[in-house]
């Protein structure tokens, strides 16, 4: 047995049940790993006490034969989970301190499995960046180096944490929440497997909401397979979200089957955008030649509207969060800040509560939901989407899954396109249709940049049909051998 | 229509009304906190109506299905597919800082409120939609000299936004709209309409012209709370519109805030700062599906309301317009008229007539509820059947009434205790008219004489007089002519 830090969670599962190693014991190693992860800032809170304490009742569940699925297995939440009596702040200064008084669905459900909680990491301030910069906490540093330097990068975003605290072998796996790529570039800046789910498969209840229409959590870990555990217990239907969709919750990893002879793989034309680094399109196109080399159809199909998708988003994204985030008004809980007027209480209080780009977005969402702007802005962002979820659904006539670049870059340095929110905004360029589109996607690293950076691979499938995508990952991560480590790994 | 003469002419009210009526429900519009009034602030308050982050609104189906009774009974449209939408602005007491209503897309259309004119006419009010949304907490600004305080236990209770057509044309059509409005709402149980604890709100929105001429410039007053109030803030806004009117000026267009006290309004603010509100629809509910079965379902469930019943009073009791009118102004008193009726075969007009003179009469003067009323329908009914029988003649049954409504004893007992059974004998009340016959030689030489004819009148009063008024008055009658002859 390798290592408890060092083994995927479906190992670490097995070894569990096996009784090769208490759920006291992985969880001590992790809580280690945790402390020795510190210098990358990918947890906010550490709950010791509380992932101890989890630990021993799974322990005493393991003894009596009555383990969940996720017994014992050590995992980082989110800031955006509202977690019971345990700071859940969104990363954001206007929340400072705030501790809920209940548990978000999604980690309930975790913990009715058995997982345990090593407490919570960091993100871009209210889900809002694709660098984990804008968090109040400050950056989150990616464990991953390029060949031969020490600048320190960023490990995507915005579930930024999640994504370097699974990469450096402090959490097994972990939370995260993906509004218009929050999962799948941290993944694959950082090199682990992220999926977002289908709109509606996971409860939003409990989540702090950025933008609701998009907003869907999902997990992120080691592999495809502990994707697909941890999904099968975040996921399923709940009254109190009713945007939640009541359907049957498959046992995702039975979907690991290793074959895809026979599958039709969409490649979409209009994602070779202008300006894509040729090692992107080529790990690309290496991704076409796995997939048919395991029997896979590959297809080439169009999806004529996906160049509107990122406008799209950065309209109907910030109407929804300047909506959202009117609730933090200093009235009833976080951070206040006094006045002597009404309006100058809420004025100081959310000029010193919100980070640049929060502010940002909720001027834009302000804006497009304006009278006299509203149809051409908001309206029309409306329409478009439509449109682009007609064009996934004409595709998925002929197609069963499709297969696009997770992100046109690697990760880059700490601090790089502070400056320029559009940059910034271009790294969504490929999550963001099937995002606006409520479909699945999932990204599995598949190799590595020049500069030895990982890079992923992203596959969207039908609504609902996870298990599909499940399936394929698993035949790429397979092909793609993925075995490549970062430069800092906790206890390493 | 009403006509207002001004210093240059006659001028014409163009009024539209915007009710707030609060569901009755168990639960609020979003939540599953209780709506129960007068509760303890911020007792009633869930982690959806304080907006903590995260929570998510669900639909409640009740308050849905009240919209949809509500819709049925104002004859209106229901539309199958309506849509949330958050109306956004600040305020401390509105938590989400949104409220989530309905807008492009609300649950009902077009409808139709007939109101009833004090001179028995009627006139058809348009409905131009009804909506569901939440209604806000109460910001208390007089707890303390420099905070405000905000009571949530109403943040998030579900309203029913109903606007009427500019159809209304005088404040007492406004009042007739109100009051029927109420009653509907009422009969149909879906809103106890009760101003005084804010369950109904009002907002006036007026305009005037010459007669025939295109709309004016409208204003809108908020938060007028009675009736009464809703009247004086339209005679007030209409003199007041006049008044700038006729001074060659123009009327602006802006909200204005109801003074009880002076029975003023005053100017809130003007166009120029009314509120975007950025509407848009709100992404955490799905829009609103309905079945056609389901509607058709509280259709069938439907209760007989106000117009049909008052035709049915008319038609099949043989009622006054206004008799039947009063009677099924609210639905209980009608109820109670119709259980009075069932209690045997009785008279419909003598019974309309006991019940809104005598019984109504009695329970204004005593303050007291049908419910606890003292004398229930089987006992007003038995009091009834005394006097069709002649056991008591209807002056006395006045009498009889009283006593059982001070006692709660039925008619039969009082008259039998009090001896206030009807002298039918002709025998003993011959006895009565001979002694007063004899009594007054006077009177009868005025009678016989044919200088006084009426004087058989006072002869009636005396001998009911000697019967301590149980003698028939038509026996009496008859035996006097008699004797006296005539």
């Amino acid at each position: 047995m390798s290592a408890p830090t060092r083994m995927t969670l479906a190992q670490a599962r097995d070894a569990l049940a096996a009784k090769k190693i208490s759920a006291r014991e992985l969880t001590e190693a992790h809580l280690t790993a945790v402390e020795a992860a510190r210098p990358l800032n990918a947890y906010t809170v550490e709950t010791p006490e509380k992932a101890l304490a989890m630990a021993d009742a799974s322990d005493a569940r393991l003894a009596k034969g009555e383990a969940g699925p996720l017994e014992g297995i050590p995992l980082a939440i989110k800031d955006l989970f509202c977690t019971e009596g345990v700071e859940s702040t969104a990363g954001s200064h206007i929340l400072k301190d705030f501790k809920p008084a209940y548990e978000s669905t999604v980690t309930a459900n975790l913990w009715r499995d058995g997982a345990v909680m090593l407490g919570k990491v960091n993100m871009d301030e209210f889900a809002m960046g694709s660098s984990n910069m804008t968090s109040t906490y400050g950056g989150v540093v990616n464990p991953w180096r390029r060949n031969g330097s020490d600048e320190k990068l960023v490990p995507g975003g915005s579930s930024g944490g999640s994504a370097a605290a699974v990469a450096a072998r402090c959490a097994l796996g972990a939370t995260g929440t993906d509004t218009g790529g929050s999962i799948r570039q941290p993944a694959s800046f950082s090199g682990v497997v992220g999926l977002k789910p289908t709109y509606g498969r996971c409860s939003r209840w409990g989540i702090i909401a950025f933008a609701s229409s998009l907003d869907q959590a999902g997990p992120m870990a080691r592999s495809v397979r502990d994707c697909a555990i941890l999904l099968r217990s975040m996921a399923g239907f709940d009254a109190k979200d009713s945007t939640s969709v009541d359907v049957a919750v498959p046992d995702f990893e039975q979907a690991l089957t290793g074959d895809v002879r026979g599958l039709k793989v969409g490649i979409p034309k209009e994602y070779r955008v202008d300006g894509m680094p040729a090692e992107i399109d080529s790990l690309w196109q290496q991704g076409i030649d796995w997939l048919k080399a395991a029997g896979a159809e590959p297809v080439e199909i169009s999806l004529p509207h996906t160049k509107y998708a990122l406008p799209t988003y950065y309209i109907v994204a910030p109407a929804e969060a300047s909506s959202n985030l009117a609730r933090y008004d200093g009235v009833r809980y976080g951070l206040r800040v006094e006045g002597e007027t009404l309006d100058e209480m809420y004025e100081a209080t959310r000029g010193a509560g919100f980070g640049d780009e929060v502010k940002r977005r909720i001027l834009i969402g302000t804006y497009v939901l304006s009278a006299g702007y509203y149809d051409a802005y908001y309206n029309k962002a409306r329409q478009v989407r439509t449109l682009i979820a007609r064009d996934f659904k004409a595709a998925y006539e002929t197609v069963d899954v499709i297969l696009t670049p997770t992100a046109p870059s690697a990760a880059f340095a700490m601090g790089a396109n502070m400056d320029d929110p559009v940059a910034m905004y271009l790294n969504d360029v490929f999550t963001v249709p099937a995002s606006l589109a409520g479909l699945p996607g999932i990204s599995v690293p598949a190799g590595l940049s020049m500069d030895g950076l990982p890079l992923g691979l992203q596959l969207i499938g039908r609504a609902f049909d996870e298990e599909t995508l499940v399936r394929t990952a698993g035949v790429l991560e397979e092909a793609a051998a993925f075995t490549a480590e970062p430069a800092f790994i906790a206890g390493d | 229509m009403a006509l207002i003469e001004g210093e240059t002419g006659k001028w014409e009210m163009v009024i539209g009304l915007e009710v707030h009526a609060q569901v009755i429900s168990n639960a609020k519009l979003f939540s599953g906190a209780s709506t129960a009034f007068g509760a303890t602030p911020n007792s009633q308050v869930s982690l959806i109506d304080a907006a903590m982050p995260g929570m998510l609104p669900v639909l409640n189906r009740e308050c849905v299905a009240q919209a949809v009774r509500t819709g049925l009974g104002l004859k209106a449209k229901i539309n199958l597919t309506s849509v949330f939408e958050r109306k956004n602005y600040f305020y401390p007491d509105l938590p989400q800082g949104y409220q989530i209503s309905q807008y492009q897309q609300p649950i009902v259309g077009e409808g139709v409120l007939t109101i009833d004119l004090p001179d028995g006419s009627t006139k058809d009010i348009g409905i131009e939609r009804l909506h569901l949304e939440q209604d806000a907490g109460k910001s208390m600004h007089d707890q303390d000299p420099r905070r405000t305080f905000v009571d949530l236990n109403r943040s998030g209770v579900a309203l029913m936004e109903i606007v009427s057509k500019p159809d209304i044309g005088s404040a007492e059509e406004a009042g007739a709209y109100i009051h029927k409005l109420r009653s509907i709402l009422r009969y149909l149980g879906t809103c106890d309409g009760n101003m005084d604890e804010g369950s109904l709100r009002c907002d006036v929105n007026l305009s005037m012209r010459r007669p025939g001429e295109p709309l004016g410039t409208r204003t809108e007053t908020k938060n007028v709370n009675s009736i009464r109030y809703v009247q004086q803030a339209i005679e007030y806004e209409a003199r007041r519109q006049v008044e700038v009117l006729e001074a060659g000026g123009v009327i602006e267009q802006e909200t204005r805030l109801f003074d009880a006290r002076k029975g003023e309004s005053r100017s809130m603010r003007s166009k120029e700062e009314a509120h975007d509100y950025r509407y848009f629809p709100d992404p955490d509910l799905l829009p609103l599906v309905l079945e056609q079965e389901f509607v058709d379902g509280l259709a069938a469930e439907l209760p007989e309301l106000p117009d049909e019943k008052k035709r049915r009073f008319m038609e099949d009791y043989g009622l006054s317009i206004y008799d039947a009118g009063v009677l099924v102004a609210e639905q209980a008193n009608a109820a109670f008229y119709e259980s009075v009726l069932a209690g045997g075969k009785r008279d419909p007009k003598l019974a309309a007539n006991w019940v809104t003179v005598n019984y109504f009469g009695a329970l204004n003067a005593s303050g007291t509820d049908l419910d606890d009323a003292p004398v229930d329908a089987a006992k007003l009914g038995g009091l009834l059947d005394l006097i069709a029988d002649g056991t008591v003649s209807s002056r006395l049954a006045k009498e009889v009434f009283e006593a059982m409504w001070e006692s709660g004893k039925d008619a039969a007992t009082i008259v039998e205790e009090k001896g206030l059974k009807q002298i039918t004998d002709e025998g003993a009340i011959e006895a009565i008219v001979d002694k007063v016959i004899a009594d007054n030689p006077g009177q009868v030489e005025q009678y016989s004489s044919g200088a006084n004819p009426k004087v058989i009148g006072w002869f009636v009063g005396q001998v009911m007089k000697a019967s301590q008024g149980k003698a028939n008055p038509g026996t009496v009658n008859q035996i006097l002519k008699r004797k006296l002859g005539g």
